[in-house]
């Protein structure tokens, strides 16, 4: 982060104090109901710095991620970090909702493409991308740090807001996703989250690389809820390479009949499984913290976080 | 007439000048439109809608023949979105159109338009405007360019990102790219991205990459364009 910005929020705080941070996930879905939201929340609270919301993944028409960020920060003190696409916003919206989010006090934004609109659960929605992830942070910085919106007019007073940017460590050619990232940070991004990756090895030359551009990353990971999950991940979710041993470990404790042992058996294979991974990097690697991709399966960020 | 000279040598070559690319609506649909009318003109084009096979004097006479007595006659005009040449090719018919009911246009919608504007008349599109293309092979055709008035070819190794990119991202690529396919289309279709990359890298020009684009000025196609040379 550049030096003599300012921090408004506990994520950036403890990020530039260097301690190890763990974020979770709570996902808004398509109601007006925010109770599970805050359960989830409430349950991820003693043991996450800040909580991503979600904003309509694979493109689904779900409640906002501005409105249900405000209603966790309000109802359970868990910070936002406020995910925003650039897939169903102009400028002009994107603009407005950056300055609604703020003065609803929300700190953290996490810049998106978002799933493409035909992935999603209304296909024939117009994709707007009138701007890119790029721009969105050169947005943010114009916003916060100049005073001005994308076309250099002025806004009164002063906003409070930190961006991030997501990273894929999974991505092929790992060349060209670096080259991005660059290009990010040197606009002004001031934290990553990343895609989920079971890969030590390859973690560990992505961090390199991210240690070199000087920019925080809270690196993801996905531990899975259940066996099924596991399989899930990895026969259909492209791009994300599930170990076999991983895998074969769950379908071995799912084969457990007693529900609660099988309970413990499945947390101790992803216990297992990440805290090793999360020792292993912290021991070489420059790594400001942990996103883990908690929906559903909120009672393993503790186990995680306390054996980090 | 630099332009007859060009339009008669698609013609009469096996060069196919198809810049436009059109689909023809279905049978029924045309059936559909054509029925509240008694007599109809057929104008076909002789440029990009004979190159695609969609309009034609071949597909212009088959849809005369498949429509039987309710057409008055049909012409297969050069360029049907030049102006001029509408005039000249139609000049013939005049009798024809000032009694037919509606002309059924069987070329792009810049096309139809013209035609419109030139006939007065209701006017029919038997075609569906799909985008600008590239030829592979009659029948195999590529969209390559939205026509987005700022052009970036020489920054992104010759691969348009406006319409390769299915998020017309202008800095690079987005999440869903996996081994070099486009999350868009189940991974069947490339990314643009990284077909940019490889050709920025072939051409020693990776720099290029780290250029910041900034969001592109959309206000220009926010009316429709005129443009006013000479
Ligand atoms: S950048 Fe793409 S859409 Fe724009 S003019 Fe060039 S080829 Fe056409
Ligand atoms: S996968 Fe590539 S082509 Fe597809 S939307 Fe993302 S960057 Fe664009």
């Amino acid at each position: 982060m550049e030096m003599g910005r300012a921090i408004h929020s506990r994520l950036m705080k403890a990020i530039t104090e260097g301690r190890f941070v763990f974020t979770g996930e709570v996902e808004p879905l398509k109601t007006a109901n925010a109770e599970d939201i805050v359960r989830a929340a409430e349950a991820l609270r003693d043991w996450t710095v800040a909580c991503n919301v979600t904003d309509n993944p694979r493109a689904r028409a779900y409640m906002s991620s501005i409105a249900a960020a405000h209603i966790m920060q309000i109802r359970t003190g868990v910070e936002a970090v406020c995910q925003m696409t650039v897939r169903d916003r102009n400028r002009i919206a994107l603009q407005s909702d950056l300055l609604g989010a703020a003065a609803l006090g929300i700190r953290n934004v996490l810049t998106m493409s978002g799933d493409h609109t035909t992935l999603g659960d209304n296909p024939q929605a117009m994709p707007v991308y009138d701007i890119d992830t790029a721009q969105f942070v050169r947005m943010v910085r114009g916003i916060v740090d100049e005073g001005r919106d994308l076309a250099g007019n002025r806004i009164a007073g002063k906003v409070g807001l930190h961006v991030g940017i997501t990273g894929n460590p999974n991505a092929e050619p790992l060349e060209m996703e670096i080259m991005k990232i660059e290009k990010k940070v040197a606009l002004g991004a001031e934290f990553m989250q990343t895609q989920a990756t079971f890969d030590i090895e390859r973690a560990k030359g992505f961090l390199r690389e991210m240690g070199r551009l000087k920019i925080p990353v809270l690196l993801g990971i996905f531990p899975c809820k259940s066996y099924a999950t596991a399989e899930h991940l990895r026969r259909s979710v492209p791009g994300i390479t599930v170990p076999d041993e991983f895998v074969e470990q769950m379908k071995m404790a799912d084969a457990e009949p007693d529900r609660s042992r099988q309970r413990d058996r499945i947390d101790g294979v992803n216990i297992e499984f990440f805290s090793s991974m999360i020792r292993e990097l912290r021991k070489t690697e420059q790594l400001a913290g942990m996103h883990v991709m908690t929906i559903g399966y909120e009672r393993i960020v503790r186990s995680l976080s306390e054996n980090a | 007439m630099h332009g007859v000279i060009v339009i008669h040598y698609c013609r009469y070559t096996a060069v196919i000048w198809n810049l436009i690319i059109t689909r023809q609506k279905s049978p029924e649909k045309i059936d559909e439109m054509v029925a509240p009318y008694g007599s109809v003109f057929i104008v076909g084009c002789g440029t990009c809608a004979t190159g695609c096979g969609t309009g034609g004097e071949e597909q212009v006479k088959a849809m005369a023949q498949r429509l039987g007595g309710r057409v008055l006659g049909w012409a297969v005009v050069e360029s049907p979105c030049d102006a001029r040449i509408v005039r000249r090719d139609l000049a013939a018919h005049k009798g024809e159109l000032e009694v037919a009911d509606a002309v059924l246009c069987m070329a792009c919608g810049a096309g139809a338009q013209a035609i419109a504007d030139h006939t007065e008349k209701l006017i029919i599109p038997a075609l569906d405007t799909l985008f600008i293309g590239k030829t592979e092979r009659v029948g195999r055709y590529f969209e390559r360019c939205r026509a987005c008035t700022d052009c970036a070819l020489l920054e992104t190794g010759g691969i348009c990102p406006t319409v390769r990119c299915s998020k017309g991202l202008q800095n690079g690529p987005c999440g869903g790219q996996v081994n070099g396919k486009c999350e868009v289309g189940e991974y069947k279709n490339d990314c643009a991205w990284v077909l940019i990359f490889n050709s920025l890298k072939r051409q020693g020009r990776l720099e290029a990459l780290k250029s910041y684009r900034p969001p592109k000025d959309r206000s220009a196609k926010a009316r429709p364009q005129e443009l006013a040379s000479r």
